[in-house]
């Protein structure tokens, strides 16, 4: 054991093709193993295997399976939204209902779609496989964060059940309002919604412990942190961010559930409602606002980064070409994550604070752009000269490219307060957080399903049908929020329930309105072939063979594919490179896995990582 | 874990590079579980910020005077009102716990069964007694008369800060309590010299477990400083 030790430290993997040794067996030496292998629980029943499953790749497919049927309902909430804009004539909906189904969508898609879906469902089924692990550190652990999950799922959608139905307060949730007689759902659906994001929280808490500990402590041998995935990077950067940004809305949840519940006033100023003095006093309706947007905002980047990760391995694999400045990727990545913590009040820019903290904040805001810039350019460099393969994963991450560059770049009039202030409420806004941070992350979504389906089942999913969903969802987000931009710069606010001819409101929104609705019920109807190929593809789908796209990361090297519990068979993998070696001069394949042996590849001119 | 093969490892500020620059762990022979309570108390660190930065906020934006805190706090004795006498009281148990956790630590490496369980009831003890003078006064306030949305001495963010926050804090102490308790049956039964499968998770108890509750108590102490500082001193 001791005379191995001398090795431990030196990257002896780093094979160098026209060094004179050849084939010593120390050049596959990789350094020895530092904790004994993992012990599991084995499941003896069907509901320890396909309920209360410990296996984090089960768990990942739970997580993403209740997170898309939760956001199918966000999805129908938005077609009636939407029918409610284009013929406000037609009575279709209560003002109450209208803003019960903005506030629905909103938490919906922001925390129970999106949030869920990146950590709860990619995390668990790709950070232990990419990192070489057996399994989560904790799988029982993680089995209650996806209970807990669930629980809160229910608990938000009882508030669709309870008297005066769901909060209508607007997804940021702000008091006084929010629990004001007047606010859909002031005392009852209010209460539920609270309660669910502090349960989610809390389960998310489980959850994200597992995925930092386990990608940091529970790496295969060979794997460093610089040879991990991007994908990994994003999850990890944005489960760190998770840890820190949920307490604030913990505690903001928490104190309003309070001057809800037992007429404290944290947030409650005295006030005039109905005619009466409420009994509130001295309370600052602001401290919530600052307390969700520094939630608020890193959460945005809680979807954004995964996000990153996956889109770059994704453009990746399937331009055959190494990332363009990995260290630069992976340092972005962590950069855009510290400054989000930075950022938050430019969402408050209208509640009124010093011109000096308004200053602070555009500039954070508009540094973010720096990093966010160098990523974009890196995922541009990474296509130039690749042997680009037009399949579905490429279509959607070229996609999102396009789309991503689009709300970044409205993001910048946004962060400066004199352009925010007259755009603020208004629909460029709503273009604008939906095309950075809904239809974006979005894309990667189904890129990502589309890349790691036969991971899960085998099959690969439909090729035709997937294209047709792609082209669809693509022009279709275009046509529903180009002209939300447009509408934003004549001045139509956003969450008013109906928008009527009027002096105030130019006469083209009005046609434009039935515009976007036409493309939402088409986009809205293309998800719907998608849900068929996902469903349909696992029985019917071609069978894949052993990784189909000739990737090199980890989680296509398992002994079986798709992979049993505890992943990896008898012996752990050992890493030797990074994951992006494509197209390497030498090399008999365009692709050289993480887990091929150096002396397997003599010749290759492979990069030094 | 095979200690020897983690000897030679750079010591100091060159073992940040070292390792974080390694394969397999970031933080060498540092076990699972103590890792993960490092990062949740970081987490739950925000929420304790979170909660005392708003107390501040609160505390500084009231119209109504915020009460006097040293007659508030006070307590009676022998018929002189002596301000801060019962705080001090809990804040010297507590921190008395830390001191008799520490130790259960120490103890509990060196496989002294005995004493390991004895000076880990004591902390329980210890915070119980903590939990208990909470209790007293809380009732005693609530005896004069102060309440969540309001009270006699001044605003009434006083109440609710001071319950929220307290309580908080007392139902983390609670949770450490019960978790002393059970430990301590645990060391008593020698789960840990034997390395018996955990109730729930089937992993081996080891005395690293020990640790690791310490980590948390130490927690709850330092957050009632700051708690103690924030609302019995200011």
């Amino acid at each position: 054991m001791s005379d191995e030790n001398d090795h431990k430290l030196e990257a002896k993997s780093d094979y160098v093709a026209d060094a004179p040794s050849v084939s010593t067996p120390d050049i596959d030496a990789v350094p020895e193993a530092e904790l004994p292998d993992q012990e599991l629980y084995h499941s003896h029943s069907w509901w320890t295997t396909y309920v209360f499953s410990q296996d984090a790749k089960y768990i990942g497919i739970q997580y993403a399976l209740t997170a898309i049927g939760t956001g199918l309902l966000g999805l129908v909430l938005s077609w009636l939204m939407r029918i409610q804009l284009a013929f406000p004539g037609l009575g279709w909906l209560e003002p109450s209902s209208y803003y019960q189904f903005v506030t629905m969508h909103g938490m919906i898609m922001v925390v129970y779609l999106l949030t869920a879906l990146f950590l709860g469902g990619f995390g668990n089924l790709l950070i232990p496989l990419m990192c070489g692990a057996r399994d989560m550190a904790f799988p029982y652990v993680n089995m209650l964060s996806y209970w807990a999950f669930v629980v809160a799922v229910l608990v938000l959608l009882a508030s669709f059940f309870v008297p005066g139905g769901p909060t209508g307060a607007g997804w940021t949730l702000y008091p006084p309002q929010a629990i004001t007689a007047g606010t859909p759902g002031y005392n009852g659906g209010i209460i539920l919604m609270l309660i669910s994001l502090i349960l989610f929280v809390a389960g998310f808490t489980m959850g994200g412990l597992n995925y930092i500990i386990t990608v940091l402590q529970l790496r295969a041998r060979g794997m460093t942190l610089m040879r991990m995935p991007l994908t990994i990077w994003g999850i990890f950067t944005a489960t760190v961010l998770a840890m820190f940004a949920f307490p604030a809305l913990l505690v903001g949840c928490l104190m309003m559930t309070l001057d809800s519940l037992l007429g404290t006033s944290f947030f409650m100023p005295a006030m005039v409602s109905l005619g009466e003095t409420l009994t509130h006093e001295g309370g600052s309706p602001i401290l919530f606002q600052h307390l969700f947007w520094f939630f608020g905002h890193p959460e945005v980047y809680i979807v954004a980064l995964p996000a990153f990760g996956i889109v770059s391995d994704l453009l990746s694999v399937h331009s055959r070409k190494t990332i363009f400045g990995y260290r630069m990727m992976v340092w972005a990545i962590v950069g855009i994550g510290a400054l989000s913590f930075f950022v938050w009040a430019h969402h408050m820019y209208v509640s009124g604070m010093n011109p000096w903290f308004g200053f602070f904040f555009a500039t954070t805001t508009l540094i973010i752009a720096v990093p966010t810039a160098i990523k974009v350019y890196n995922w541009i460099l990474t296509l130039w000269r690749g042997n680009i393969q037009l399949s579905l994963p490429m279509l959607f991450s070229l996609g999102f490219i396009v789309t991503f560059l689009n709300g970044g770049l409205t993001g910048l009039f946004l962060g400066n307060v004199t352009v925010d202030v007259p755009l603020s409420d208004t629909y460029f806004v709503v273009a604008h957080f939906h095309m950075v941070m809904g239809i974006a992350p979005i894309l990667v979504i189904f890129g990502a399903i589309y890349h790691w389906y036969p991971l899960i089942t085998g099959r690969m999913m439909d090729e035709t049908l997937g294209k047709i969903h792609f082209w669809i969802t693509f022009l279709g987000s275009y046509a529903i929020y180009f002209p939300m931009h447009y509408q934003g710069f004549v001045g139509v606010p956003r969450r008013y329930f109906e928008i009527y001819d009027s002096p105030y409101i130019d006469t083209s929104t009005l046609l434009l309105n039935k515009f976007i609705t036409i493309a939402v019920l088409i986009v809205g109807a293309a998800q719907l072939l998608f849900l068929y190929n996902l469903f349909a593809s696992a029985r019917l789908g071609k069978k894949s063979e052993k990784n189909p796209w000739k990737a090199n990361s980890l989680e296509w090297q398992t002994p079986q594919m798709p992979p049993e519990h505890g992943n990896w068979g008898k012996e752990l993998p050992k890493v030797y490179r990074w994951p992006y070696d494509f197209s390497v001069p030498g090399a008999k394949e365009d692709y050289i896995p993480q887990n091929q042996p150096p002396s397997e590849i003599i010749g290759a001119k492979v990069e030094k990582t | 874990m095979s200690d020897s093969s983690l000897d030679n490892l750079p010591k100091g500020w060159k073992s940040v590079p070292n390792d974080l620059g390694s394969d397999q762990t970031a933080f060498k022979g540092v076990q699972w579980g103590k890792a993960m309570m490092w990062i949740f108390l970081l987490s739950d660190t925000f929420i304790f910020s979170c909660f005392l930065i708003s107390y501040m906020k609160g505390r500084g934006s009231t119209v109504v005077d915020w009460p006097n805190t040293s007659h508030v706090f006070s307590l009676d004795f022998m018929g002189v009102p002596v301000p801060l006498l019962l705080i001090a009281i809990m804040t010297f148990v507590l921190i008395t716990s830390s001191g008799t956790m520490a130790l259960a630590v120490k103890y509990g490496y060196e496989k002294n069964r005995k004493m390991c369980g004895h000076l880990i009831l004591a902390t329980a003890i210890g915070g119980l007694i903590f939990v208990g003078m909470q209790a007293f006064e809380w009732s005693k306030l609530i005896h004069e008369g102060v309440r969540p949305w309001s009270n006699p001495f001044g605003a009434g963010q006083f109440g609710s800060y001071f319950f929220m926050i307290t309580g908080f804090h007392g139902t983390h102490v609670s949770i450490g309590v019960i978790f002393l308790f059970i430990f301590a049956r645990k060391v008593y039964r020698g789960d840990f010299d034997t390395g018996r499968r955990g109730f729930f998770t089937t992993m081996k108890s080891d005395y690293v477990s020990i640790e690791i509750l310490g980590l948390y108590w130490h927690f709850v102490d330092l957050v009632w400083v700051f708690i103690f500082a924030f609302f019995y001193l200011w």
